[in-house]
C-alpha cells in the first residue's frame, strides 16, 4: 500500500483516497508535429522497474492534481510535489539519488 | 413551490452510537482566493466566523465555514437562510473572481453521537481517529467505504458527516452497520 502526502491540503492518506493519473511530465505534441512525435505522445509510456514519476489526484479529498516520485519495486515514495511544474524539484531528485545512485527517468537523473 | 425534504427525512438509528440524519442543512460552495480580504469579510458576514485555516472548520451555533481545498470553502447556514447568505457573499466579493453556489439539496448530513463516535469513523475511513490526531476544529475529506465523504467533530462525543445526497441511503446503512450493538471495539476508550 502507498502512503501519499497531498501537497495541496497536507493530508497524508493511503492509496485509496487518491487516484493514479498516469505518467508525469508528458510533452504535448499536437497539430503540425511529426507523426513519430504525435505517436510517442499518445502511446509511448515509461514502465520502469524502480524510480517512477507519476501524476496523482486527491479524488476523495481536496480534488487537486499533483506529482509523485516513487519506486515501483519498493513502493517507497520519495516525495510529492506541485502540479504546476515541468520537472521534479531538486530536493526530491537528491532524495532519489541518495537511495538509487545513478537513476534516470526520461531526461531526468 | 413544493416542500423541500432531506434524503432520509431525519431518520435515526439507535446503536451503540446514535446515527441521525440531520435533515435540511443550508450549504454553499464558495471558491476563490482564500487569502483575499474580501473573502475573509464574506465568510465573517455570512457565517459569523473567521475564515478557517488549512483543514480547519469554524462553527458558531447553526452556522459555520469549512476549509475544503486551497481555493474552496463550504459555508453552512440554516436551510432557509441560504439565499440571504448568498446575497451577502456576492456583495462582499463583488469585483473579485469567485464562485458561490447553493449545494444544499445536493448533500446529506449525518450526526454520530456517543462516547464511541470516533470508532464508527475509524471503521469506515482510512483516517487516524486517535484522540490528539483528530480533534474538534478539524475537518477531513476522505473516503467512507466506497464513497467520498467529509467529517468533523462538534465536540468530543459528536461527529458530523457530510456526503452527496445521491448516496445518502448507502451512507446511512454504512453508519448503522458500524454502530450496531455487539460491534464495539473499545479502541479509543
Ligand atoms: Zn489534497
Amino acid at each position: 500500500m502507498l502512503i501519499l502526502e497531498c501537497p495541496y491540503c497536507g493530508v497524508k492518506g493511503e492509496e485509496t483516497e487518491f487516484a493514479g493519473g498516469g505518467e508525469a511530465h508528458l510533452k504535448r505534441f499536437g497539430p503540425e508535429s511529426s507523426d513519430d512525435d504525435f505517436h510517442a505522445y499518445l502511446f509511448k509510456r515509461e514502465n520502469p522497474k524502480g524510480v517512477h514519476l507519476e501524476r496523482w489526484r486527491h479524488t476523495n479529498g481536496c480534488g487537486k492534481w499533483f506529482h509523485a516520485a516513487r519506486n515501483t519495486v519498493t513502493l517507497e515514495v520519495y516525495g510529492t510535489y506541485s502540479a504546476q511544474t515541468t520537472e521534479p524539484p531538486k530536493d526530491i531528485k537528491d532524495k532519489i539519488s541518495a537511495k538509487v545512485p545513478g537513476w534516470s527517468w526520461r531526461e531526468f537523473s | 413551490m413544493s416542500n423541500a425534504i432531506s434524503a432520509l427525512q431525519g431518520a435515526v438509528y439507535q446503536g451503540y452510537v446514535e446515527v441521525r440524519e440531520m435533515g435540511l442543512v443550508g450549504m454553499i460552495t464558495l471558491r476563490g482566493d482564500l487569502s483575499s480580504a474580501k473573502m475573509k469579510k464574506a465568510v465573517k458576514e455570512a457565517c459569523g466566523v473567521d475564515l478557517p485555516g488549512q483543514r480547519e472548520i469554524a462553527v458558531s451555533g447553526d452556522k459555520g465555514a469549512a476549509w475544503m481545498s486551497p481555493d474552496e470553502l463550504l459555508l453552512m447556514v440554516p436551510y432557509e437562510g441560504v439565499a440571504d447568505a448568498l446575497a451577502v457573499v456576492e456583495k462582499a466579493l463583488s469585483g473579485e473572481h469567485f464562485l458561490a453556489v447553493n449545494v444544499s439539496d445536493a448533500r446529506a448530513v449525518f450526526q454520530l453521537k456517543g462516547k464511541a463516535a470516533r470508532e464508527i469513523i475509524a471503521k469506515l475511513c482510512p483516517v487516524d481517529m486517535t484522540p490528539g490526531a483528530f480533534e474538534p476544529g478539524m475537518i477531513r475529506r476522505t473516503r467512507m467505504a466506497q464513497i467520498a465523504a467529509a467529517f468533523w467533530m462538534q465536540d468530543a462525543d459528536t461527529i458530523r458527516v457530510v456526503c452527496f445526497r445521491s448516496v445518502a441511503e448507502y451512507a446511512f446503512n454504512l453508519l448503522k452497520d458500524a454502530a450496531e450493538p455487539g460491534g464495539e471495539t473499545g479502541l479509543f476508550a
